[in-house]
């Protein structure tokens, strides 16, 4: 049952980062692609109706956290007490900026929202990786399942006084920026055309080979860091296909790029994040969370997990819900299919 | 109190109660929106159309708002409030992971469609949007009334081994006693604010068109203001009513009987007393133990809670201290003002419908007045009312079963929760002004002035827009 749950708020998680990932990336690339309003009103209307959506991937993969496993929620939330203010407050300013930019006409008002909405969408993305760095890396837990660490300390990754940034999770947070990036600009040559597309094909050709180059630094970093995870996938050597798989995603991605088939891309360019994060997930499992230092204190799915007839209910709504969700779901993708028409009345 | 518990309880609080004044103006407007959806879909009115679509930008407004105020609140479960959270996440994990699945879709994939979508869907596709984001943002306050209901009263669990409590039953949690009443009059004050809200500000139409020298679109608005004032009189008086009858009453019902210093706090009782009085006006005095300057009707609390004239309260003094509300002068001030505020709505909307149904009511400028000068104070009852529950569990998380002091994050020091607070201060601060800046611009806008071809059916207007004749509206 807990291993069932760990792999649905997994799966939530995967699909919130491959969603809200390419809202993010529009953000990201929003001032460097668009460039007089209609442009960024067209970016922006691209991902209009649906990112609101997306995020909520993110409040539902939390939902399943508390509901799955209230002790991570607990020590992970209050642990990363501060960067995640700070992501509270670029959440609140980026859907601010989305939604109150264009209802006033102005040249003071909507440039200073598109440089929030693009500045809050880049650090979102940098600490979303920094995160996803720190679980891989692991956090001073103590006795009692709890741990504080400050934003920052020595930048260094051992030693008693671990901070949320070191040049780990830094590393991780920079490939997470170019990773949502390239996969924002995917989206953004699905559903553009003329300048805006070109200008977005040329930035994903440049961010494609440092992402590549950072991909393999994270991977043997990662594999250095945190001993589980190497020690994991090669108990288990068909795990390798996993990042393999991710690896020729991102290949094909570039190349269909280059053929003009933009579905492919986009869908690849998706591909690739799911797998990178199945990868991880998998290279942990049973840990939740990775204890530093002393390997025995860590979270795990048993030591973690909530109450099993909760966890039962919960699945016996969480499908049909899923399933209506995917439904409505689907209905606005299909309604906003194809290119983006610039529609006076929304943003 | 432990600084840290004290910040943290304070930054929990500061967050919900601004949080709290979006959702109830979106809940509230939502049941409007499809109300004037449905009047414009059953008579293809086009005007009812055009006030559902000025509507609906004052909630994709007030929507946004909520949105991201809501999102902190779920973290501080576990930013804030870890303990609580690893205590009873096995319990209310279920009822805030059911919100997102069956209340946060529906509302974020829906108010896209309802807000852009009026050219491309059809006029049926359209309603249905309204109807989806309405139900939404009313599941959405089910599940969470229902978390708050268990912390109220906890029901369906059972304490494990290790301290955590973890769901025993899930029908008992959805169907806890407290939660009906809870949830109806959270409702019914949400209602009660939208429709507040709606009728302002087409009393403030209706005002600023003065006389004959008034411009064509001016003239124009206070046609529409015609049609908010009485939707919103027409919703509001009935809202009014059932907050007070019998949703309120049987709450205070279930807290008299499940939370009796909850009880004796709220009003004002320090006093054991057969036949006790109802404080209508009064200062706790919390040294002396007594009431200062009361205007009381005797006996009436006894027969209003226990339908009897001689039936006992029991007050404070006999309820260890331990067990009292931490904030009773505040708790107790909280509920007078919710309640005192509320019997004002029910007497101005009776006077309001009175007028409408006679016909003078949109000529009386003393009652338009009232009803526009009416705007702030829903607000502030219905987050008197939340300090009224609040307050009022304290000094429990989880009434009889978790205190406060053992809650909190005890690993987040003060220093740092006092750093988020100031952050969101200021935060708050610009978007409250932004909100209003952007929601005076719309009223300012207005529902518009070009008529707008009604796509199906009768209506049909060409050029002016006609004054909506009395007759077509009556008895709708």
């Amino acid at each position: 049952m807990e291993t069932l749950w760990f792999y649905i708020v997994a799966v939530m998680i995967a699909v919130y980062v491959v969603l809200d990932g390419f809202d993010l990336g529009t953000g990201i690339l929003h001032l460097f692609v668009a460039r007089n309003d209609t442009e960024r009103r067209t970016v922006l209307q691209s991902i209009g109706p649906v990112w609101d959506g997306n995020e909520v991937w993110l409040l539902a993969g939390g939902g399943a956290l508390v509901l799955a496993f209230p002790r991570l929620y607990a020590s992970a939330f209050s642990g990363f007490y501060l960067p995640l203010m700070m992501v509270l407050w670029l959440l609140i300013l980026r859907a601010v900026s989305i939604e109150f930019r264009s209802h006033v006409d102005s040249r003071v008002w909507r440039p200073f929202w598109d440089v929030t909405f693009s500045l809050s969408s880049l650090l979102l993305a940098v600490f979303l990786g920094a995160a996803l760095g720190n679980v891989v890396r692991g956090v001073p837990l103590g006795d009692d399942g709890y741990f504080f660490t400050p934003l920052w300390t020595s930048f260094h990754i051992s030693g008693d006084e671990l901070g949320i940034l070191d040049w780990y999770t830094v590393t991780v947070g920079v490939t997470s920026l170019l990773a949502l990036t390239y996969h924002g600009a995917m989206w953004l040559i699905l559903k553009t055309e003329g300048v805006i597309r070109d200008r977005t094909r040329r930035i994903a050709g440049m961010v494609w080979p440092v992402l590549l180059v950072l991909i393999a630094l994270v991977t043997v970093l990662t594999f250095r860091i945190q001993p589980h995870v190497p020690e994991r996938m090669n108990g288990n050597p068909v795990s390798y296909l996993f990042p393999l798989v991710a690896l020729m995603s991102i290949i094909a991605s570039r190349s269909l790029t280059g053929r003009g088939k933009e579905m492919g891309a986009f869908l690849t360019s998706a591909a690739f994040l799911a797998l990178m994060l199945v990868s991880v997930v998998f290279g942990l499992y049973p840990m939740v969370l990775p204890a530093a230092g002393d390997a025995a204190s860590a979270l795990t799915i048993h030591n973690a997990s909530g109450p099993p007839y909760a966890m039962w209910v919960a699945l016996v709504w969480w499908v049909p819900g899923m399933i209506l969700v995917s439904v409505y779901t689907t209905y606005v993708y299909r309604q906003m299919r194809g290119k983006v028409k610039l529609d006076p009345d929304a943003y | 109190m432990d600084p840290s518990l004290f910040f943290h309880r304070f930054h929990f609080a500061f967050t919900v109660s601004f949080h709290y004044l979006f959702p109830q103006l979106t809940m509230g407007l939502a049941l409007l929106i499809v109300i004037l959806k449905t009047a414009a879909l059953r008579t293809g009115d086009s005007r009812f159309d055009r006030s559902a679509r000025f509507w609906g930008k004052i909630l994709g407004l007030s929507f946004a708002m909520g949105v991201v105020t809501g999102i902190p609140m779920e973290f501080q479960f576990g930013t804030n409030w870890a303990r609580f959270s690893e205590a009873t996440g096995g319990v209310i994990g279920q009822t805030l992971a059911m919100e997102g699945t069956f209340a946060f879709f529906l509302e974020s994939s829906f108010l896209g469609l309802f807000l852009f979508g009026h050219k491309k869907l059809s006029p049926r596709m359209h309603w249905v949007s309204a109807f989806a984001v309405f139900a939404g943002s009313w599941i959405s306050g089910f599940f969470i009334v229902a978390t708050n209901a268990f912390m109220q009263h906890p029901v369906g669990y059972e304490v494990q081994a290790n301290g955590a409590l973890a769901l025993s039953s899930f029908w008992a949690l959805i169907l806890n006693p407290w939660l009906v009443w809870q949830y109806l009059h959270v409702m019914m004050g949400a209602v009660t604010t939208g429709a507040v809200v709606m009728a302002a500000i087409g009393a403030y139409y209706l005002l600023r068109r003065g006389d004959e020298e008034a411009s064509a679109e001016v003239r124009t608005h206070a046609e529409y203001g015609k049609i908010f004032v009485r939707t919103g009189v027409m919703a509001g008086l009935p809202a009014t009513i059932l907050v007070l009858f019998p949703t309120g009453d049987f709450q205070a019902v279930n807290v008299a009987n499940h939370q009796p210093a909850a009880f004796a706090s709220m009003e004002g009782i320090f006093e054991t007393a057969e036949g006790a009085p109802l404080a209508i006006i009064g200062q706790p005095d919390m040294e002396r133990m007594r009431l200062d300057n009361p205007i009381e009707i005797p006996r009436f609390l006894s027969f209003l809670t226990y339908r009897r004239f001689t039936a006992e309260v029991v007050g404070l003094r006999d309820i260890p201290r331990d067990q009292w509300p931490d904030n009773s002068p505040l708790h107790y001030f909280a509920y007078h003002i919710m309640v005192g505020l509320g019997t004002m709505f029910i007497a101005a909307m009776l006077l309001a419908a009175w007028m409408l149904r006679r016909g003078t009511l949109y000529e009386s400028k003393a009652m338009l007045w009232v009803l526009m000068l009416a705007t702030p104070f829903p607000f502030i009852a219905n987050t008197m009312g939340w300090m009224t529950a609040e307050l009022g569990r304290q000094p429990w998380l989880v009434y009889g079963v978790l205190r406060t002091e053992n809650g909190f994050s005890s690993t987040v020091s003060s220093g740092n929760t006092l750093f988020s607070l100031l952050g969101f201060m200021g935060l708050y601060t610009v978007l409250g002004i932004l909100f209003l800046f952007l929601v005076t611009r719309e009223i300012g806008h207005g529902p518009g002035m070009e008529p707008v071809p009604s796509g199906h059916g009768a209506g049909g207007e060409a050029g002016s827009m006609p004054p909506p004749s009395g007759s077509r509206e009556e008895g709708r």
